[in-house]
């Protein structure tokens, strides 16, 4: 059967927001890629990855309101509308925290290497593995894989309140050591956002398929 | 005051043809509630088993119970005449008699059913007017005009106030805006949202953005069964049945 102009709409919608979801991505990869070799061309390219993320979202915008104004969809067209529109704004916020990682990396490599016992790399790649599954979960509107990822929010969590007591053991035993802890210590922060944003796809896209908001610890079927 | 319905176990006829199948629905009182569905769905049938205006067609009937506030509409006794000045009804194309004046338009109800003499005629005419809110463009003109030289949407106005003259329980709008343009249309809508204060409204509508504007309890009908029937935002947005969603999501119908 030929689509019609709005299921075409839809699907134009959907791609775009799954290209943003690899542009947002490519941001982290190329962050954590940077804070492990500490060469500042990685940052360079968080940076340029951004501005594309940040035209994304103003494309992806523009096509939902043309949608919403033009066919007036309802139920499970308008969640999945509903959805796209907060899931690009969450994607959006995943490029900044990646361009807040790189910053941090830039002030790192501009002093000396020092060790600390937070391992970065560990956490963002949990991060990393929670916005792919919540991306996954919107390709193909599957809610059960989006409740997975708002089980692993906890295990970033708990990394970040380590990093945490480690990290001003670490500044209180070796003041010297305060500037790049601190860093280390934003880094664990701006991870532990993306996997709160990453929380926020995934229940978007429950929302999407099952009409239930099951934000703030509740499953709310709408009335 | 609207009174609410209740309907239960509401089958409807053509000939053989069974065009409602066990419906049962309750409309509460002073509310909007619409009936949507494809064409051929039963829900002009379902409107027009509410005020007895079904058996009015050659070999249709209907039997279940229908109750309007006390009145059981085809209990054993019930005159189908008073049923329908308890329940007004409104159709899609506005059907004013064209060569009466404005005035008689709306009086015509009044007069056939023998009610109120000339100045208890003359304040319901008003009244009438002012609640279908065209009072404001027609008071100067009431006996020079005739029905006919109106425009579309203030025909149907008109059609309204000869309904609300009767002092009805319950209105009845079978598309009532469908052949009105977007601001009648929008006057119409604004119109039925002021009237739940006085009566218990059932619309008939294709337009679910209509629906969606004016009923706070929307009921689908898909050959001649009532599928889902709930709060109206429940139904647009998180519809239990896959058939009501697939209908109001465009995807059949």
């Amino acid at each position: 059967m030929e689509r019609s102009r709005f299921q075409q709409g839809l699907d134009d919608l959907r791609d775009k927001l799954l290209r943003m979801g690899g542009l947002a991505e490519q941001a982290i990869d190329r962050a954590t890629e940077a804070y492990r070799t500490r060469d500042a061309k990685f940052c360079q390219m968080v940076f340029t990855v951004e501005t594309a993320i940040n035209q994304a979202q103003r494309d992806i915008d523009e096509l939902a309101l043309d949608l919403l104004a033009m066919q007036q969809p309802m139920a499970i067209d308008l969640r999945f509308i509903m959805a796209v529109v907060k899931i690009n704004i969450d994607l959006e916020r995943v490029g900044d925290q990646a361009v807040n990682i790189a910053q941090r990396v830039l002030d790192l490599i501009s002093e000396p290497e020092v060790e600390l016992p937070v391992d970065i790399p560990r956490m963002a790649s949990s991060v990393s593995a929670m916005v792919q599954r919540a991306l996954e979960s919107f390709l193909d509107g599957r809610a059960e894989i989006a409740e997975s990822v708002l089980q692993m929010d906890n295990i970033v969590d708990r990394m970040k309140d380590e990093a945490f007591v480690v990290l001003v053991q670490k500044m209180q035993s070796d003041p010297k050591l305060t500037r790049a802890a601190l860093d280390v210590l934003l880094i664990s922060r701006n991870l532990e956002r993306i996997a709160d944003h990453s929380t926020n796809i995934a229940e978007d896209v429950i929302f999407w398929v099952r009409g239930a908001d099951v934000r703030h610890g509740g499953a709310h079927y709408i009335r | 005051m609207g009174v609410g319905i209740e309907v239960r176990g509401l089958n409807a006829w053509y000939g053989k043809n069974q065009s409602l199948k066990n419906i049962d629905m309750t409309v509460p009182a002073n509310h909007v509630t619409a009936v949507i569905g494809p064409s051929g769905c039963g829900k002009s049938t379902f409107v027009r088993c509410l005020n007895r205006m079904h058996e009015t067609i050659p070999d249709a009937r209907a039997e279940g119970l229908v109750k309007v506030g006390d009145v059981e509409v085809y209990g054993n006794g019930t005159d189908p005449v008073d049923v329908r000045r308890k329940i007004g009804m409104v159709f899609q194309k506005p059907n004013p008699f064209p060569t009466m004046s404005i005035y008689d338009n709306v009086a015509a109800g009044l007069r056939l059913n023998g009610l109120g003499n000339r100045k208890q005629m003359g304040e319901l005419v008003e009244r009438s007017l002012k609640l279908s809110a065209l009072w404001e463009e027609v008071k100067d003109t009431l006996h020079k005009k005739s029905g006919a030289s109106l425009s579309g949407g203030q025909q149907q106005r008109l059609c309204i106030a000869r309904a609300l003259a009767v002092e009805p329980d319950v209105l009845l709008m079978d598309e009532p805006a469908s052949a009105l343009d977007p601001i009648s249309t929008s006057k119409i809508e604004e119109l039925i949202f002021q009237l739940k204060q006085h009566y218990t409204v059932v619309i008939v509508t294709h337009n679910m953005q209509q629906a969606a504007r004016v009923a706070e309890f929307t009921g689908f009908f898909l050959m001649g069964a009532l599928i889902e029937y709930d709060k109206t935002e429940k139904i647009f947005t998180t519809p239990a049945d896959k058939r009501t969603e697939d209908y109001i999501t465009g995807r059949f119908g």
